[in-house]
């Protein structure tokens, strides 16, 4: 239990998705003007990233990894290199189902996600996230651990990013760094305060 | 939309309408590989590539791809290009494409080349958009070169691993600047770097959501 705990909070504030691997900046910077709408876009994010990255997990053990189609009576078929393409295609996928399933039994919350979800297929931290799973082999159960706490991760990033961008928008800013230019530098000093996160050890 | 030339496709992505510096798409990997110039150069020739093909390919068959799963298509061509240069690099760059790790399968998801796909290649013949991929191949190349000569020389002294000003620890003059290897930098120097293009293209400059009225400060801009 520990260690999913531990794993927990080094994916939400350790290797945080936005501020220390840059991931999702696009929309990171796009869909961070209002707080309210940085809440609901970070909500879809940890909602498809909780379901594609333990599916992709299933995915990569039984399917693709090296020697994993020995239950077909294929031992030493590696499908691995197709990883990529069945990532994507499973994200894009289930994204389309969850839009649909929402739309059917929950019209309020497809309502209030609606809008964000096709945007979340191209949103790298959901690939990512798939990425660094295969990447340091995490079982089943770490993977669910790890795609909550990698969703979670972003969202409070981006939400702390519109509060700050919210305030800002009162203050005299010089003309060239107007907007993108000033919001870089912000981004900056918070991924400077969320490095003083590497050393706490728990 | 006027007819473009070749050439007004081929540089326009550079300055004027630069992929990361104005259209606020592909940043991701820009900040990440951008500590030193080796994983900068082959990030930027990888999305080239990928951005020129994607391009080329999904311009030829723009007119049979029914509009209700243009998105998929595009996905699948993008993601096939981008599994022939991630072996590319596995087989020939192994240790440049570790230190890349997940951001060559993440050139799938880089809005750059959907973006492109999406605006341009669909709606122009395959020469033109084959050239539109290079210019903005170009432009976000641009973008990682400077951020990578910028970080690589002041943050560690040196450039592809060359001593170019010899630190203090080589018994040097140059005291590197550790702060540019860290990860925060890059977004400083993106910062800094947009506000030296729109200084200079003051075109680019975005209006204020909110004026402060004129007796409140003492000069206007």
């Amino acid at each position: 239990m520990e260690h999913y705990i531990s794993l927990f909070f080094r994916s939400v504030f350790v290797e945080n998705m936005a501020l220390a691997f840059f991931l999702g900046m696009c929309s990171f910077i796009a869909i961070s003007k209002k707080i309210e709408t940085a809440i609901g876009l970070g909500v879809a994010v940890v909602v498809v990233q909780a379901i594609t990255v333990p599916a992709n997990n299933l995915l990569y053990r039984y399917l693709l990894k090296d020697g994993a189609l020995a239950w077909a009576g294929l031992p030493d078929v590696d499908m691995s290199f197709l990883g990529l393409l069945s990532y994507i295609g499973v994200i894009a996928a289930i994204v389309q189902i969850l839009e649909m399933t929402l739309d059917k039994y929950v019209p309020s919350l497809y309502n209030a996600l609606g809008v964000f979800l096709p945007l979340i297929t191209v949103n790298c931290v959901i690939l990512a996230g798939s990425l660094f799973m295969v990447e340091r082999d995490y079982t089943f159960a770490e993977s669910g651990v790890y795609g909550v706490g990698s969703g979670i991760s972003w969202a409070l990033a981006i939400t702390a990013l519109a509060g700050i961008r919210e305030k800002l928008k009162y203050s005299d800013v010089p003309g060239g760094l107007q907007g993108l230019g000033i919001t870089f530098i912000t981004i900056g000093l918070m991924a400077l305060g969320f490095m003083s996160f590497s050393g706490v050890q728990i | 939309m006027a007819k473009l030339t070749a050439r007004e496709v081929l540089l326009n992505p550079v300055f004027q309408n630069n992929p990361i510096g104005l259209q606020i798409l592909g940043i991701c990997s820009a900040l990440a590989v951008t500590s030193n110039l080796k994983t900068a150069m082959v990030m930027a020739l990888g999305l080239t590539l990928v951005t020129a093909f994607s391009n080329l390919s999904i311009s030829a068959i723009r007119n049979q791809i029914p509009s209700s799963i243009r998105m998929i298509v595009q996905m699948v061509i993008i993601a096939s290009l981008v599994i022939v240069v991630d072996q590319m690099l596995k087989a020939f760059a192994f240790s440049v494409s570790k230190q890349l790790s997940v951001f060559v399968g993440l050139i799938i998801t880089n809005c750059i080349v959907m973006g492109r796909a999406e605006a341009f290649a669909m709606a122009n013949p395959p020469k033109l958009s084959f050239y539109d991929g290079i210019g903005n191949g170009l432009g976000y190349s641009a973008m990682l070169l400077t951020l990578g000569v910028i970080r690589e020389l002041f943050g560690a002294g040196k450039l592809l691993g060359f001593s170019i000003l010899p630190t203090v620890n080589e018994g040097g003059w140059y005291v590197p600047n550790g702060l540019l290897l860290l990860p925060p930098s890059a977004f400083f120097l993106i910062g800094l770097i947009i506000w030296g293009l729109r200084s200079w293209k003051v075109e680019q400059k975005e209006a204020p959501t909110f004026r402060i009225t004129a007796h409140a400060r003492a000069e206007s801009y």
